[in-house]
């Protein structure tokens, strides 16, 4: 049951043939046989899928249902769900039992879509490896020596591994696309403002944007169509009429201007991963794809800017993290400073802290100019550098990440070598682009994906390139042996 | 740039997060390795470009001035570490 792509799921569930407490159940199955090894939840939440899966059928019998209805999802553990525990990969949030659902879970639960449980992530989604969860690394289902990939490394595990249908996930500055192109699955970042961030636990506001997790190119469409609309409870929703990110799924791809940037393909890359990607592009061209090549000249100072920007947000986000309305509070704190400083130093791990002392440092008096200021014009600068390559190309195609996967406690200890393998992700992250990462080959045994960017609102356009590219290539069908 | 022992106490305070008297040297090393990243920014000719806050320049919106949330506090301050009669308790600030 679940090779069946989302179309052949809902189908199924249409006619009958099977009901969704079945499906939820062989999901659940699945999850107790493996996650144990695999480490990819947080919570899982039986109970509450088999529920769901009885009043979705209800509405499968009832003729009330929608596409989705009735297939089970597994969320990050940075979407509130309303009863349900909400970590964020956090000692800080280990006791923090949401009290309202975010926007999207809201749109997901009114289709009826059973939750199967919480994914595991990096804690507050800092970081590319989900190495620094509270709970545990994740193992990447093709080699449980290698990281998944992070920060939503639990949901891309859960994808790979057959143990959800369907995941979601939030990019800040890669998070969806570099574990999903670490384990093998298809994962957009849709445009900045296209699906709320109302109860998506904030890191870094003006980048974090959720997206879906799947298998393939055209389940992300049909994912993306329940998740994407406008919510005034998010101040930078956007007021747009509705898409349907399915409509152009089938569309040939001839004459499609495929920009490649030779900046991508520089010092640094892995050459296996170089000769998947070429590959990939080459496999794009038969399909009526024209190479031109593209410029993005500014593209090594994005790494630096977002380290800048993204902890300052940050800075300010967190500080809501005191010990005294929610999670973490430390044993009897002497006076409210104690309260404050020790609950947040006991609740944090490592790696928040440092982007906390980071961005407070960034933004204090005397180093505003020369820090924050100067990293949002070179977020102008980045954002420009692709307004202008789009000029002469429809999309731009590359890597999503220099390596495949690398091994769990390899880079752990070396910061600033884990920020700077995010140097093709955060570039659209920063402009606020539509980006996919679609499953194109492997490099050193493990999963690679080919990062495709659009312009602002393309997301149909990259998810039927994706689709047409799937249709000529089987890579989104892989699945490590063991879990096949 | 090499941070010290003072701006380390300085961020801390900033941040409100403690660093143990023999963690400082280890935290000076690990913020000062990423300050060195953010040096690589200089180097950008940056004259006349226009600070950057939002992807597509959108500015706030605005929405009628009148109440959208309901009370539920209860439900609220179920979760907090420490609440009675609708407030969250903290340790004495006044003598």
């Amino acid at each position: 049951m679940h090779n069946l792509t989302i179309k052949q799921m809902s189908e199924k569930l249409h006619s009958g043939e099977i009901t969704s407490v079945q499906l939820t159940q062989h999901y659940l199955d699945r999850i107790s046989q493996y996650d144990a090894d695999l480490n990819a939840f947080v919570t899982v939440t039986p109970e509450l899928a088999i529920s769901m899966a009885e009043a979705a059928d209800q509405k499968l019998a009832a003729g009330d249902a929608e596409l989705l209805t009735g297939i089970p999802v597994a969320h990050k553990d940075i979407f509130c769900t309303d009863g349900v525990k909400t970590s964020c990969g956090s000692k800080m949030l280990d006791n923090f039992i949401a009290p309202y659902d975010a926007h999207v879970v809201t749109l997901m639960n009114k289709i009826g879509m059973p939750i199967l449980g919480k994914t595991n992530m990096d804690e507050f989604a800092m970081g590319s490896s989900s190495e620094s969860s509270y709970y545990g690394p994740t193992k990447n289902p093709w080699d449980h020596k290698a990281v998944p990939g992070g920060s939503s490394g639990g949901s891309a595990a859960v994808i790979a591994a057959g143990l959800a249908p369907l995941a979601t996930g939030t990019d800040t500055g890669g998070s969806v696309r570099q574990p999903a192109s670490f384990c093998g699955i298809t994962g957009i970042k849709p445009t900045y403002g296209a699906v709320s961030r109302f109860g998506i636990i904030a890191y870094a506001s003006s980048f974090d944007q959720a997206g879906p997790m799947t298998r393939s190119a055209e389940d992300s469409a049909w994912m993306l169509n329940a998740m994407a609309g406008f919510d005034e409870r998010d101040s930078t929703s956007l007021n747009r009429e509705k898409t349907d990110y399915t409509a152009e799924l089938g569309q040939s791809l001839k004459g499609l201007k495929v920009g490649v940037p030779a900046e991508y393909f520089g010092a640094g890359l892995d050459p296996e991963v170089e000769v998947v990607i070429k590959t990939a592009i080459s496999e794009v061209e038969k399909l009526g794809g024209e190479v031109v090549e593209v410029h993005l000249p500014n593209k090594d100072l994005a790494v630096p800017a977002y380290y800048v920007l993204a902890p300052a947000e940050a800075s300010a986000n967190l500080s809501r993290y005191d010990g005294v309305r929610f999670g973490y509070r430390c044993d009897q704190p002497t006076g409210l400073e104690d309260l404050y400083k020790r609950s947040r130093s006991e609740g944090f791990g490592e790696e928040v802290k440092r982007r906390i002392m980071v961005g407070a440092y960034a933004l204090s008096a005397g180093y505003y100019d020369a820090y924050y200021l100067k990293a949002q014009k070179l977020r102008r600068m980045v954002r420009d550098d692709f307004t202008k390559a789009f000029e002469s190309c429809d999309v731009i195609m590359g890597p999503v990440a220099p390596t495949s996967a690398f091994n769990i406690g390899e880079k752990s200890d070396d910061q600033v070598s884990m920020y700077l393998a995010d140097l093709y992700t955060i570039p659209v992250n920063l402009a606020g682009l539509p980006a996919l990462s679609v499953p194109a080959g492997f490099a050193n045994n493990r999963p690679v994906g080919l990062h495709i960017v659009g312009p602002y609102f393309s997301e149909a356009k990259l998810l039927n390139i994706g689709h047409q590219f799937q249709q000529v290539t089987d890579w989104h069908k892989h699945m490590p042996a063991q879990y096949q | 740039m090499s941070l010290g022992k003072t701006e380390v106490e300085y961020i801390s305070r900033l941040a409100q997060i403690e660093v143990r008297e023999d963690d400082v040297d280890g935290v000076a090393a690990k913020l000062s390795n990423i300050l060195d990243l953010f040096t690589q920014m200089e180097a950008a000719d940056t004259q006349g470009i226009e600070p950057m806050a939002h992807p597509l320049d959108a500015v706030q919106r605005f929405r009628a001035d009148v109440v959208t949330e309901v009370d539920q506090h209860e439900k609220l301050q179920a979760i907090a570490p420490s609440a009675a009669q609708a407030h969250y308790l903290v340790p004495q600030v006044i003598e």
